[in-house]
């Protein structure tokens, strides 16, 4: 039976291997500038653990296949360097991975978080409440007007809380429902929450951000592809979450500006 | 009563009302049939909770006969709401980590044979231990209440995080008296664990019978006595955090909730709170809780691995030093859950060069197995299949960690259904295989009867590759970008993927239901197996050198006394192959 | 946590009689002698833990809300401290009438028992002063929710006071041991429960620097 082992082992690798290395299963192709990074560092990651996963999976099946079930009176034998070439193998193999995964890998996370925002970056304020996600531009002024909680009504649409009877600045916000941003220019989203935690993931802009409660955190992002993308929420936010869903519209700049002076007409 | 030598001496008189027999007692070897048991029910639950999951995701509007029954509110016409859907998603996970990952491989297997591998009679404290599980089976039951409460159990997964776990009702159905429950019935756990923690290792520190010094413990009492090591830790920081949890809830403090949420339309009347901070005491304690879960079964597969092998492990020492060093290291790592929730940058390289450095001893662990391995002469059997199962799976969940520790790839993987492959895999599976290996290993000495081989590989077989064909596919989705938590993907992104979820579906039923096969196998085995003798496997370490099952005071009031390392195997001793760890014969020459 | 408490100290109880056999507790230490003094280590090691957790959510909590206000300790606090400390005394004064025996007779029990029953009023006083250091505090407006000083004042000190009841408890059972038939007096079982008692002032005497200082 130690033979049957290996073989349905050798089959499960390599069927699981398979669709892999072929592809199959491959995030939506990606619309930022920084993301090319993280895929590298995703394909690469995948060609050591794809080296390591069939690599242990078929010595296992080897040595089962051939130490299982000998005769009696087999001799046992050690493996030539025992269990110090062991520990040098992992301390050589894993340490190099270690090294070459976690020391040069980092650029990818330090491309999203440790570059600073430009200063011409486009700001955008987002806002996640249960269970739908609001979006903020600042209008002709620039300035966003202060959120007031107490304020909020949805009901009468009032999804931030703005004073605008005595707050100048948030008279001329403009509050969407979808996420539009000119392509090829630097978005600086701002993240506020409403009441409990979110989270902002756009798979094609290789961002994912959780919206925390009580603390206000930013992500800043170009997109380079004009097209329609999904938003949703990663972090379980009540009955609702897995309906919290927005759209992030792509658009030329010209496009963007009369999609910007409409909504502000709508307001 | 004879003379009691200071070394060995009677813990406790036999028992002889039906209570103290088997309800209320003393005795480790009942404790730890107790926690078994527990274990059993808890994981049948879980299971038939993640099967309701499962078809709801694939056909979300289904009618499942009887379900309203459990739930009006929750399956109108036995049809999964949303927010139900979220239940059973918590309640699934709390029972899985907590009351089968947490009790079975350490608590239950450890209670029963790390006394008699050390030699000694019973635990330390034996009215501890007794409390210890009592306290255990009374979270069960708080938790557990929450299905018949009218608000149901709550919404917020295992991980609770506030504030949506710390509002009370505004935040969602299952939010009031469904989470209060479960906050008293963690708290609960956590005392329970500390309670049995401390037992294991004042026992393992004390107790251990003349000749056993620690490095002739068996590799799994290692195992045990530093999961208990860890456990100590986690749960003396779960604690905290549960009682801060159920003040903001109950109390009306802010521990974890901020100023000026509105939620369901209510300005809520806290202040100032900080999420993060439930989430990093949480994670202090939930990394290593995935090593409570796997470190167990890493020291009962090394021990039934060198038995099925007839020969010894490559180097005993190098697996007991990576254990520890996984056990160090385990609380260095926690921020790796929190790379994407607004943490520091900086701390999320912090955090992700040690969870890195973790895969160093975790490979070696692997390396030693697989060396082992080389040039012996394996026994196939239930047992030894499932511990060859649990190297794969190890394997198998293990490789995926390379990409959630690194906060980059987190970035598109975080929350995704290849986090729920990855730690299915290598904490639930690999550990539960552990579990496996441990039953048909040592059933035999724990009713004295063999369990049938034929259900077992059998078992082992369906189980091997029905896990396989559940949880490869989950990394998969996860590649794509399939979040996870939600009851259903209509009409979005995921449309074109979900053939996949149907394929999990039918093999999440046909895997859980060749469980029927185990099931039928221990009740079956445990009345019409055949008579096991006192040392079937030809095994050195102590449990061996006992009747089968071993009497109350498990040496019969003798003191044994150890002469050897653990595992004197391919040796040419006076009874075959192998040397009792209890055998005055001298030490092989060379060994 | 204080039921938890209470059996460190008392689940020796099934432990072999052992140390009244003269000397038998300074020659060699059974394995159960043993496993009394490491599980008590071991509980403080854990309690220790618990409470750091507490002190570093006090720390995050402070940081994050700019909600911090700080008020005045009750002043009654320093004479609950005394209180406790001294109890530490006289328990120790307890502990070395205790060693000073290779046996315990009838005749050392009453000396025995009056430091263990002058240690335990101690404890008390300090127990029911830390409840009016609380009633003062509410009579100033300060409840558990009221801000999140406040809270953790209540929290700490209810944690605290908890486990300090735990040692009383255990001493509770040791005197009643002792008052028994004294056979059943088990030095390991003592000796636990001096330790116990020791860190809880070391416990309360850190917690009060914490109180100090952050409130």
């Amino acid at each position: 039976m130690g033979k049957l082992f290996a073989v349905i082992l050798v089959i499960i690798a390599l069927a699981s291997a398979y669709p892999i290395a072929t592809h199959v299963f491959v995030l939506p192709e990606d619309i930022s500038t920084h993301g090319h990074a993280i895929d590298d560092q995703l394909s690469d990651t995948m060609a050591e653990a794809g080296f390591s996963f069939l690599g242990a999976q078929l010595v296992l099946a080897f040595f089962v296949w051939k130490f299982a079930e000998r005769k009696a009176g087999a001799k046992l034998s050690n493996i030539p360097g025992g269990a110090k070439l062991m520990v040098a193998i992992a301390f050589i193999i894993v340490g190099a991975e270690v090294f070459a995964l976690g020391v040069l890998g980092q650029k990818a996370w330090a491309n999203v978080y440790f570059t600073p925002p430009r200063a011409d970056a486009l700001q955008i304020q987002a806002q996640a409440g249960q269970f739908a996600f609001y979006f903020r531009y600042p209008g002709a002024d620039g300035k966003f007007g202060a959120i007031h909680p107490d304020k909020i009504d949805e009901g009468n649409q009032n999804y931030f809380g703005l004073d605008p009877a005595n707050d100048v600045e948030s008279r001329d916000d403009i509050v969407t429902g979808e996420l539009a941003i000119p392509v090829d220019r630097e978005i600086h989203l701002l993240m506020h929450a409403k009441d409990v935690g979110h989270s902002f993931y756009v798979r094609e802009l290789r961002i994912q951000q959780d919206f925390v409660p009580g603390l206000d955190l930013s992500v800043h992002f170009t997109a380079t592809k004009i097209g329609k993308y999904e938003i949703v929420c990663t972090q379980l936010c009540g009955l609702g979450h897995y309906n919290m869903k927005a759209y992030l519209n792509v658009m030329s700049q010209d496009d963007f500006e009369k999609w910007l002076k409409q909504k502000a007409s709508e307001q | 009563m004879q003379e009691v030598s200071a070394q060995q001496a009677h813990v406790h008189a036999p028992p002889e009302t039906f209570l103290r027999k088997y309800v209320f007692s003393l005795d480790h070897k009942v404790i730890a049939k107790q926690y078994y048991g527990l274990g059993l029910l808890a994981v049948c639950i879980g299971m038939a909770l993640s099967w309701l999951m499962r078809f709801h995701l694939v056909w979300p509007n289904a009618h499942i006969p009887g379900l309203e029954l459990l739930s009006k509110a929750g399956a109108p016409g036995g049809v999964i709401t949303p927010e139900y859907y979220l239940s059973l998603l918590t309640m699934h996970g709390t029972l899985m980590v907590f009351f089968v990952l947490t009790n079975a491989p350490f608590a239950a297997f450890g209670n029963y044979f790390l006394p008699i591998q050390i030699g000694a009679e019973d635990m330390a404290f034996p009215r501890f231990n007794m409390m210890s599980f009592w306290v255990t089976f009374a979270g069960f039951i708080v938790l557990i209440l929450a299905f018949f409460i009218p608000d149901g159990p709550p919404i917020a997964g295992w991980t609770s995080y506030a504030p949506l776990s710390a509002v009370g009702k505004d935040a969602g159905p299952g939010m009031a008296w469904g989470m209060n429950l479960w906050g008293i019935s963690i708290a609960l756990f956590c005392i329970g664990s500390l309670l049995g923690s401390l037992n294991f290792i004042a026992t393992t520190l004390d107790l251990r019978a003349k000749g056993m010094t620690l490095m002739r413990m068996p590799i799994c009492t290692w195992a045990w006595f530093i999961t208990a090591c860890i456990a100590l830790l986690a749960f003396a920081v779960l604690l905290p955090a549960c009682i801060l949890l159920i003040l903001d809830r109950l109390a009306g403090t802010s521990f974890f909730v901020p100023s000026g949420l509105v939620i369901s339309d209510r300005l809520q009347p806290h202040s100032g709170g900080s999420p993060l901070l439930w989430q990093h005491l949480f994670w202090f304690f939930g990394h290593p809780e995935v090593y409570i879960a796997i470190l167990p079964s890493m020291g009962i597969v090394s021990h039934i691995l060198i038995n099925s092998m007839r020969k010894p492990l490559l180097s005993a020492r190098v697996i007991i030093y990576s254990m520890m060093s996984i056990g160090f290291l385990s609380y260095m790592v926690w921020g790796h859950h929190m790379f994407v929730s607004g943490m520091n940058p900086f701390s999320s390289l912090m955090f992700s060069f040690p969870t890195l450095t973790i895969t160093i001893p975790a490979t070696i662990m692997t390396l030693v197995w697989l060396g082992s391995l080389y040039g012996s002469n394996l026994r196939i059997t239930s047992a030894s299949l499932f511990a060859i199962g649990f190297i794969s799976m190890f394997v198998s969940g293990g490789v995926s960690g390379f990409f959630l520790a690194q906060p980059s790839i987190d970035i598109v993987l975080h929350a995704t259904y290849f986090v729920v492959g990855h730690f299915h895999m290598v904490m639930g599976v690999a550990s539960i295989f552990g579990v496996f290996a441990a039953t048909y290993f040592w059933f035999s000495k724990i009713t004295g009867r063999m369990m049938n081989e034929t259900l077992g590989k059998l078992h082992f077989w369906l189980t091997f590759i029905g896990t396989y064909c559940i949880f490869m596919p989950f990394h998969y989705l996860g590649l794509v970008g399939n979040v996870r938590r939600y009851s259903s993907f209509v009409d979005d992104f995921m449309a074109p993927w979900l053939g996949w979820h149907k394929f999990i579906t039918i093999s999440a039923f046909v895997t859980g239901g060749a469980q029927l096969i185990f099931i039928f196998n221990l009740i079956y085995s445990r009345f019409k197996g055949a008579p096991a003798s006192e040392n079937p496997w030809e095994a050195t370490s102590l449990e061996w050198s006992v009747p089968s099952p071993p009497p109350w005071n498990n040496f019969g009031g003798k003191h044994p006394v150890v002469y050897h390392d653990p595992y004197q195997y391919g040796v040419n001793g006076a009874k075959g192959d192998y040397i009792m760890q209890d055998s005055p014969e001298p030490d092989p020459v060379g060994s | 946590m204080s039921a938890a408490i209470h059996q460190v100290a008392t689940a020796s109880q099934t432990l072999p009689r052992v140390s009244t056999r003269p000397g038998s507790a300074a020659k060699v230490r059974s394995g159960a002698e043993a496993a009394s003094r490491s599980g008590i280590w071991v509980a403080i090691f854990t309690i220790t833990m618990t409470f750091a957790a507490f002190t570093s959510a006090l720390f995050v909590r402070q940081g994050s809300g700019g909600d911090w206000v700080h008020f005045a300790l009750p002043s009654i606090l320093y004479a609950n401290t005394f209180a406790l400390l001294l109890s530490s005394v006289t328990l120790e004064m307890a502990r070395r009438s205790v060693a000073a025996k290779h046996m315990i007779d009838s005749e050392s029990v009453p000396l025995i028992s009056l430091w263990l029953f002058v240690t335990l009023l101690l404890g008390f006083s300090f127990l029911v002063g830390q409840y009016e250091a609380w009633r003062q505090l509410a009579a100033q407006g300060f409840y558990l929710a009221t801000n999140p000083n406040s809270s953790f004042y209540y929290v700490l000190t209810a944690m605290h006071g908890l486990h300090v009841m735990g040692g009383i408890a255990a001493l509770v059972f040791v005197m009643g041991r002792l008052a028994g038939t004294h056979a059943a007096f088990r030095r390991s079982t003592f000796e636990s429960t001096v330790i116990y008692w020791h860190f809880m002032g070391v416990l309360w005497l850190y917690l009060l620097l914490v109180l100090r200082t952050k409130l």
